[in-house]
């Protein structure tokens, strides 16, 4: 009798190892299914580019924020950051670089300083998590009140806009027949991708995650790794406030506020663990996709706006408690 | 003091490693108070003694986790410093942890080259890593793990301290350091990794081993060295102590059977 039970116990792990590895490309592959089946409109390649474009911007940010979960931290800056360096890049177009007459050179710089104030404040958020030894949960909390005040500093509380036709065409250029937005977007998660499997950077990112002393006894400096991959973080926060500015044609003092949720809801759906080493920035894209597939899907049945943060909530916390249940049934991961 | 320039109490070769007269304060507290060790080639040495005695203190300033305030280390005769894991693992020296820092998310192969990763092109060479780690594990006849892909997190204890072993040896080390290595375990693991501590030591390689557990240092080891309160109270080949002995040093510092082979301590009587 006993000998039954252990094929029946290893076919039981087996599904909930195949749902941990693959279940979110099943929900999306359902989430796609119901799309369709509510608007005829909904496949036509032109929609589905579309959505992605509108996803990108959350998904670009959400690479960092893959590292930074991997290695058991949080960033909860990075909507603030995006903001601030939205508001910078758009400043710095209009009235340092000389607009449109700027050129390319002056777009590029525009850009730049976005992203270097991006740099900078994750480094921030860096340091004061590995040196001043303040958990990563409150260093970025508190940057991301800082963050919000020198955006609404610097803009005067009030839009900066009309930027100028050649910084839209980061948000709506094409590449071919691919839009920006994508071209960068696809880039960026196969150099993280590849980065994370196939360097040794990438490697102690996942194992800084579980075990911290085993990698600093293998002579690895985990304090500067992890202040490395903030910094990256806040770049790419700054990138995706950028890629806003663009689509917006205008830098809003209050834009992607909130976006931390959106971010960490795109990480998390993805499967990759709050506690650290364990998951996978190709499906945090799947992720970040799916949550737009949840806002347009809200959008075409004319749900309330309201309804549709409180969707967005609850969607996260089922999929952590789904996530959570199915590796404790699971065993060995309890700790 | 210890005469430093005295030769040390072997016959015949010199010992991968001596210790003369090592100190470490932390604070008020002396964690080592002069110790010598002599760590001879193709033995295993049990460094034994009660909680507080001073092991982890004395394989840490080995290690390079700790400096030593005072004293002279020598590897191969020639007189060396250790500042940190980096320069013992030049050395050759290794140590397997208690908790044997293994990362449970990776697999076999990944934890046992973690920070020395093979590299071409900047990429990880996985396939030559892999071919490593198995021969690695072949040469020391590990052979109860399914896979070297397999997560460590899916290892029983036996496994993951093989694992550990295997991954100390695969440097060209010439000392490994075994901390508690069956302190965790159940009766036939413990046999297994006692087997493979032996192992280790007819390939040439010096052993310290860390043990509360007498049965297995009388099991394994060649040479035993007994700390109390930061002192080496005896030290000598195993023949010379049996268990009482043993205990006897470890609480009191002395033995009724006479001096243990020492390290100029005026506290063992005769």
């Amino acid at each position: 009798m006993p000998e039954s039970d252990a094929p029946a116990l290893e076919r039981r792990r087996d599904w909930r190892e195949l749902a941990l590895g693959y279940g979110i490309y099943l929900v999306l592959a359902l989430f796609v299914l119901v799309m369709a089946l509510l608007s005829p409109n909904f496949l036509r390649p032109g929609n589905l580019l579309n959505i992605a474009v509108q996803a990108s911007t959350v998904a670009v940010i959400a690479v960092g924020a893959t590292m930074v979960i991997l290695l058991a931290e949080i960033d909860l800056s990075v909507g603030s950051v995006a903001a601030l360096s939205g508001a910078v890049t758009a400043g710095v177009l209009k009235f340092a670089v000389g607009g449109a007459a700027g050129g390319v050179v002056g777009l590029l710089v525009a850009i730049a300083a976005g992203l270097a104030v991006g740099t900078v404040l994750g480094a921030i958020n860096g340091v004061l998590t590995v040196r001043g030894g303040i958990p990563s949960f409150i260093v970025t909390l508190g940057m991301l009140s800082i963050a919000r005040g020198l955006t609404l500093l610097y803009t005067g509380g009030r839009p900066i806009f009309a930027l100028g036709p050649d910084f839209s065409v980061l948000a709506y250029g094409r590449l071919a027949t691919v839009p920006v937005p994508i071209v960068i977007l696809v880039t960026l998660y196969v150099l993280a991708a590849l980065f994370l499997h196939t360097t040794q950077l990438g490697r102690y990112i996942y194992a800084a995650g579980t075990n911290r002393r085993a990698v600093a006894l293998a002579g690895i400096n985990v304090d500067r790794l992890k202040l490395g991959v903030f910094a990256l973080a806040g770049a790419l926060a700054g990138l995706g406030g950028v890629l806003l500015t663009s689509r917006l044609d205008s830098a809003q003092p209050t834009a992607a506020a909130g976006w931390e949720l959106d971010v960490i809801a795109a990480v998390v759906l993805g499967g990759t663990s709050l506690y650290g080493g364990r998951g996978s920035v190709v499906k945090t894209l799947v992720g970040a996709i799916i949550l737009q597939l949840i806002s347009n899907g809200l959008n075409l049945l004319n749900v309330q706006a309201y309804w549709q943060q409180i969707t967005k909530g609850g969607v996260i916390l089922l999929a952590l408690l789904l996530e959570r249940s199915l590796r404790r049934a699971r065993g060995g991961e309890s700790l | 003091m210890t005469d430093v320039t005295a030769r040390p109490p072997e016959v015949g070769a010199e010992p991968l490693l001596t210790l003369r007269g090592i100190e470490k304060h932390f604070g008020a507290v002396q964690a080592l108070a002069g110790v010598d060790l002599d760590v001879p080639s193709g033995q295993v040495t049990a460094l034994v003694g009660d909680n507080g005695a001073g092991k982890s203190v004395l394989v840490k300033t080995i290690a390079g986790i700790h400096e030593p305030d005072g004293g002279e280390m020598h590897w191969e005769g020639r007189r060396v410093r250790v500042r940190n894991p980096r320069d013992a693992a030049e050395l050759g020296i290794e140590v397997v942890y208690q908790d044997l820092a293994l990362c449970d998310n990776l697999d076999i192969v990944q934890n046992m080259f973690l920070g020395r990763e093979t590299v071409q092109n900047g990429l990880l060479d996985e396939d030559t890593m892999e071919r490593e780690a198995s021969r690695t594990l072949a040469d020391l006849r590990v052979r109860t793990v399914r896979s070297v892909r397999m997560p460590v997190s899916a290892l029983s204890g036996g496994q993951r301290q093989s694992v550990a072993v295997a991954k100390a040896v695969m440097w060209n080390s010439k000392l490994v350091i075994l901390d508690e290595p069956t302190a965790a375990l159940g009766v036939a693991q413990t046999q297994q990794v006692l087997e493979l501590v032996r192992r280790l030591a007819d390939r040439g390689l010096a052993v310290i081993m860390i043990s509360h557990n007498l049965n297995d240092v009388f099991a394994v080891a060649d040479r035993l060295a007994v700390l109390r309160l930061g002192v080496m109270v005896g030290a000598g080949p195993a023949r010379e102590f049996d268990s009482r002995r043993a205990v006897e040093l470890m609480t009191t510092g002395r033995s009724s059977d006479g001096p243990a082979r020492s390290a100029g301590d005026d506290e063992v009587t005769a």
